[in-house]
């Protein structure tokens, strides 16, 4: 299991262990963490699992594909540590990400 | 029942009785019950209980497995790609730990709106205070011969799925009827398998209903080249087989297609009939007010099952998707724990076919005028649909930002400078602006 730190737009935290192999957005939609609805179940097509990753983690996190950036492109309030937790895959070096979520999913 | 707050009862002798009371003044005290446990009676339980809620909530839920997604049972799933686990909503204890009870495998045969009673098909009965219809929808069924063959199939449930990916494989020959959104993923995952397939559809192209020619066009010539096989204006007759086994559909023109497996994908029917039994007014899907309530106070509906209000719209429809889902699950949830009326939402889909990323927005009622942007040739486009110069509904093929602004379009409803939401080279920003 690997730890994913979610803090919410109000700074509620949520300390989830997600099976590798499962995305960002899967460990928080299968443990009811609010902020994060993943509309689409990961297929890249609503952009409603927005969250900022931490700076600490921007790297390891990966670089988003291009549609990706495209679905980005138009959320709220978009930051360069913007991703959709649909496109990260957790894996063991991802133990102990922390993810921000943005106020409009609040 | 609603538990008001009196003067005396807020002054009484515990502080904490008082706190709790105040906090609970507009949730009910009895049970919720909801009867379905899809996509939608597992979102709402989970919300129920993320926006606060303590009273004890009950899912009673026809299938024997706990709520899952059905969107990849046509796509990632149907071709090895995600496997069982990743379909689930929650994670395997999430209901106990939010001690929302699952009563699985069991049909609620029955309201009593008096008494204020579900009634199961076990014979036991639960008293709710506030109950949540999430039954969803059935698929149509073809009253034709054949029918009840082995081998012909709907696609809807997990079992379905798993029935209809055993027959799959290659050099399998499966035969879909009705050229809709599943019936294309199908075909499409079935050619992933090796498998042969034919869509047989009574219109003169696929997805009549619900997309524009062009969208229908740009698809069929995308399978096409991909392998898949088209019947158009066919009309099913029958489905032949040997031995209780399905071995092919008889078209009306007397044709045979040959087939090891055959999936009907006619459209779906809401299960309505709890409601409609119980004196609550349905029409194609149980009516809802924008709080997803029914016309009894304590009854509220959710997801497919539905007949909703759509603000943008201004006029009801039933709609089938998560998006839909989710929206309506947000709204009963707040509604029962007294939060504020969540904004309305412009409703949206999507599908994955092949390498196709299409995403849809809005719903195209009584458009006057098409516009399209991009090139069909190309694999990158989007069709606007649009009445009075605003537009109500977009289909994007592998275009985000189309699908995106056109969300947002459609909720601001203010007239678009055609020539610039025609014009590629002009950013779908810019059009926005
Ligand atoms: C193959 C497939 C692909 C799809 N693809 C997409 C897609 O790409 N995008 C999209 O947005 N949507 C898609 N959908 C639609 C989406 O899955 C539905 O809109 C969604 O599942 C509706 O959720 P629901 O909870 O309202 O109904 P359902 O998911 O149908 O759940 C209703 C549940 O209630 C149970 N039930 C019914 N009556 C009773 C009763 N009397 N007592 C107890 N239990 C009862 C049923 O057994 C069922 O388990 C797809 C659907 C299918 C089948």
């Amino acid at each position: 299991m690997t730890k994913v730190v979610y803090v919410e737009y109000d700074g509620s935290e949520h300390v989830i262990d997600v099976k590798p192999g499962y995305s960002v957005m899967e460990g928080a939609v299968k443990n009811n963490v609010p902020g994060i609805d993943g509309d689409c179940g990961g297929a890249c097509a609503c952009a409603t699992c927005h969250v900022y990753v931490d700076e600490a983690w921007v790297q390891r996190a990966g670089v988003p594909t291009s549609m990706e950036e495209a679905m980005l492109e138009f959320a709220e309030n978009v930051e360069p540590n913007s991703r959709l937790a649909c496109q990260i895959k957790v894996t063991d070096t991802l133990d102990g990400l922390i993810v921000r979520l943005p106020e409009s999913q609040h | 029942m609603l538990c008001k707050l009196s003067p005396t009862g807020a002054a009484g002798p515990s502080g904490k009785l008082l706190e709790q009371s105040e906090k609970s003044v507009s949730a009910p005290r009895n049970p919720v019950v909801v009867v379905g446990a899809g996509h939608a009676g597992g979102t709402v339980a989970a919300l129920l209980r993320q926006y606060g809620l303590t009273e004890p909530i009950t899912i009673v839920g026809e299938e024997t497995i706990a709520p899952y997604q059905r969107p990849p049972l046509s796509k990632a799933w149907l071709k090895g790609e995600v496997d069982a686990d990743d379909l689930m909503l929650k994670a395997s204890d999430f209901y106990r730990e939010n001690e929302i009870a699952l009563k699985l495998g069991v049909r609620a045969v029955r309201i009593d709106r008096d008494a204020k009673r579900v009634h199961l098909n076990d014979g036991e009965e639960i008293a709710y205070d506030t109950l949540i219809l999430a039954t969803g929808s059935r698929a149509r069924q073809l009253a034709i011969p054949g029918v009840a063959l082995d081998g012909v199939q709907a696609l809807r449930s997990i079992a379905d799925a798993e029935q209809l990916k055993s027959k799959l494989g290659k050099g399998k020959r499966l035969a879909v009827v009705g050229g809709g959104y599943i019936g294309l993923e199908a075909a499409a995952s079935a050619r992933a398998l090796g498998a042969e397939a034919v869509v047989v559809e009574l219109q003169d192209r696929v997805l009549a209903r619900v997309a524009c020619e062009a969208l229908s066009t740009f698809l069929q010539n995308y399978h096409r080249a991909r392998g898949v096989i088209f019947e158009l204006n066919a009309s099913v007759a029958a489905f032949e087989g040997e031995a209780g086994r399905v071995t092919g559909v008889r078209l009306a023109d007397g044709r045979l297609i040959d087939a090891d497996i055959v999936l009907v994908g006619v459209g779906a029917i809401p299960n309505d009939d709890l409601a409609r039994n119980a004196g609550i007014p349905c029409r194609d899907g149980v009516i809802v007010d924008g709080d997803a309530r029914t016309s009894d106070p304590s009854i509220f509906a959710i997801g497919d099952v539905t007949q909703r209000p759509l603000a943008v719209y201004d006029r009801m429809h039933r709609l089938e998707s998560v998006a839909n889902v989710l929206e309506q699950a947000k709204q009963a949830a707040c509604a029962i724990a007294g939060r504020p009326t969540p904004p309305h939402e412009v409703t949206w889909n999507w599908s994955d076919q092949y390498d196709l990323k299409l995403q849809m927005a809005g719903v195209a009622f009584d458009t006057d005028e098409i516009l399209i942007r991009g090139d069909p040739a190309a694999a990158g486009f989007a069709v606007f649909h649009l009445r009075g110069g605003r537009v109500q509904a977009v289909e994007a093929i592998n275009a985000p930002p189309e699908f995106m602004m056109g969300r947002q379009l459609i909720a601001a409803q203010r007239p678009i400078a055609r020539e610039r939401l025609s014009n590629p080279a002009v950013s779908m920003k810019d059009v926005g602006a």
